[in-house]
């Protein structure tokens, strides 16, 4: 038992998770192309979703924070994409790769934009006042999310949005018996490059060794001589960014939204930061990972349980590691 | 004796609605090891934090080299040239002992003469050093932060209870490391073990239910055993 565990561990331990859920999967699926398409679904969704939930992550990690508005950053980001993409129709109809790319580097780039600026006002303005004080920040944080809804609805509209797929992510892969969206592997990479800078700048840069320090004893790190207080404006700026590219590519998914986009997604960015363990970039990526498989593999092989497949993930989980599987600080 | 380096001005401090300190003064000449001694709860650790302006005290005055600090930001504070030894050790368990050691310079780079005096005092960091924190015992944590608050020139380094829970080995080890550090830093120390404070002590201050008992020098609360059974509860000769 005690090799097989050292093997386990070898072998990447906790990280084989989502390749343990994978085989179940793949045994419980019986048909190797079903399940690949699945497994491919599985793993763009979680891209997504990890964007969307990485900086939420960090934000509670460092500060203790808990904003319940990051869903407006997702919502906006979805709503600012589908606009940009709406605008640049000719780019996104065109048979131009190079013109498809430029749209969507536009759409993207919009969206970044927005949660980098919106991000760091929130935070001066909302977050700032009500540090150490959880029951303000929920009531606060929900009530902005309340009034970023209202002003969504303002601009865009109670009618769901439509939102243009560029051309060259529009249809899909035929390998054999396998389909497979090209538009979904575009997320897994763009999600899978994200997770590769921020697990850069956190490793290898002296601001990623303040946030990862900070995350498990802020007050030592202002007692080295930093202040935590304004490395975490930046944190939260990045991490609203992030929620909303995440948000853009989720609605290029979806590529019908609502202003209650953010709101359905935050359950389930909850449910990552909260089995990956909070603070962990790497946690969340995990998590995320789980989530996207585990609602693929339930939602084919025994839909009425869909939605109630995560929420049984995360209590397992928790049942298992009560600080989830990779927190910050053990 | 020397110009004060440290000041604390009749500092009153509350943590929520615990009155801790009331009117606590303090005048640590600069050079050598001073002792802070005092039983649990009676304000050691947080003379320190306000010190370090972790808690804010909520009346009187921090001088540090003559400049007020008192309500200055902790991490002004500690670009002042003053560290800080937390009782928890405030190692970053995530961290390797590399990273954590990087954290405590202020440009990221490394002065190798110093990082040699470090890994001549406590080898065990060397070994270790790619290690994460977390796997360190309990005595190479105050190693490592002990050593952290060396690893750059300081004037002044608060040290809260450092041979808590240590083994009698890892405390002479500390003994000789603070004798180094002293040569070219003033070291505040806060302590409940006399025997080791004795051994390190010039001044002593004595404080109990938040206010200073006594402060002298250490050689004259080491001779008379009354004092120290008065203030302490104990005698040295309890303890040989």
């Amino acid at each position: 038992m005690k090799s097989l565990t050292t093997l386990v561990e070898r072998l990447g331990g906790i990280n084989l998770l989502p390749v343990l859920l994978a085989i179940i999967a793949l045994v419980l699926i019986g048909s190797p192309s079903t399940w690949l398409t699945l497994t491919i679904a599985g793993l763009s969704m979680g891209m997504m979703i990890f964007l969307m939930a990485s900086g939420l992550s960090l934000v509670f990690g460092l500060m203790d924070v808990l904003n319940f508005g990051h869903s407006a950053f997702i919502s906006f980001g979805a709503f600012i994409a589908a606009s940009v993409l709406a605008a640049l129709a000719v780019w996104v109809a065109a048979d131009s790769v190079l013109l498809n790319l430029l749209a969507l580097f536009a759409a993207i780039s919009a969206a970044a934009l927005f949660g980098l600026v919106a991000g760091w006002m929130f935070e001066r303005v909302i977050i700032k006042p009500v540090y150490r004080d959880h029951l303000r920040q929920i009531l606060i944080t929900m009530g902005a999310l309340i009034v970023a809804e209202q002003i969504i609805l303002a601009i865009w509209g109670g009618s769901p949005v439509a939102v243009p797929r560029p051309n060259f992510l529009s249809g899909s892969l035929i390998m054999g018996d396998v389909t497979i969206e090209i538009y979904r592997l575009f997320a897994f990479g763009l999600g899978l490059v994200t997770y590769m800078a921020l697990h850069a700048v956190l490793n290898r840069t002296r601001v990623g060794l303040l946030v990862r320090a900070g995350v498990e004893n802020r007050e030592m790190v202002e007692a080295l001589g930093f202040r935590i207080d304004r490395l975490f404006i930046g944190v939260f700026a990045v991490g609203s960014a992030l929620a909303a590219m995440g948000g853009a590519m989720w609605a290029g998914y979806e590529t019908l939204i609502t202003g209650a986009i953010g709101s359905e997604m935050m359950i389930i960015v909850f449910i990552v930061i909260i089995i990956g363990g909070l603070g962990s970039i790497e946690g969340s990526l995990l998590g995320a990972l789980m989530v996207g498989l585990m609602g693929n593999y339930v939602a084919f092989l025994a839909p009425k349980m869909a939605l109630a497949s995560n929420m049984i993930l995360m209590m397992a989980i928790l049942l298992w590691r009560p600080y989830g599987l990779r927190p910050a600080v053990k | 004796m020397s110009a004060p380096i440290l000041e604390l001005d009749n500092i009153f401090t509350d943590i929520a609605q615990y009155h801790i300190l009331h009117g606590v003064s303090l005048h640590i000449p600069e050079g050598g090891v001073h002792v802070l001694l005092g039983r649990n709860g009676a304000g050691k650790t947080t003379t320190l934090r306000t010190i370090m302006g972790l808690w804010q005290a909520k009346q009187g005055a921090i001088r540090f080299r003559g400049e007020d600090i008192t309500k200055q930001h902790t991490s002004d504070i500690a670009r002042k040239g003053i560290a800080y030894v937390p009782e928890n050790m405030g190692i970053f368990g995530g961290l390797t002992v590399e990273e954590n050691m990087r954290l405590a310079t202020l440009d990221g780079s490394f002065d190798q003469d110093r990082l040699q005096r470090i890994y001549t005092l406590f080898p065990a960091l060397e070994k270790f050093w790619n290690s994460s924190a977390w796997s360190l015992s309990g005595g190479q944590k105050q190693m490592l932060a002990i050593a952290r608050a060396m690893i750059e020139k300081r004037d002044l380094i608060l040290i809260d209870e450092p041979t808590k829970g240590l083994a009698p080995a890892i405390i002479l080890n500390m003994v000789e490391a603070f004798r180094e550090i002293a040569r070219e830093t003033t070291i505040l120390l806060v302590e409940q073990n006399f025997l080791f404070a004795r051994s390190l002590g010039q001044t002593v201050a004595v404080i109990d239910d938040g206010r200073i008992a006594h402060s002298g020098t250490m050689a004259e609360l080491v001779e008379d055993v009354a004092l120290q059974t008065r203030l302490l509860s104990l005698s040295l000769d309890a303890h040989q």
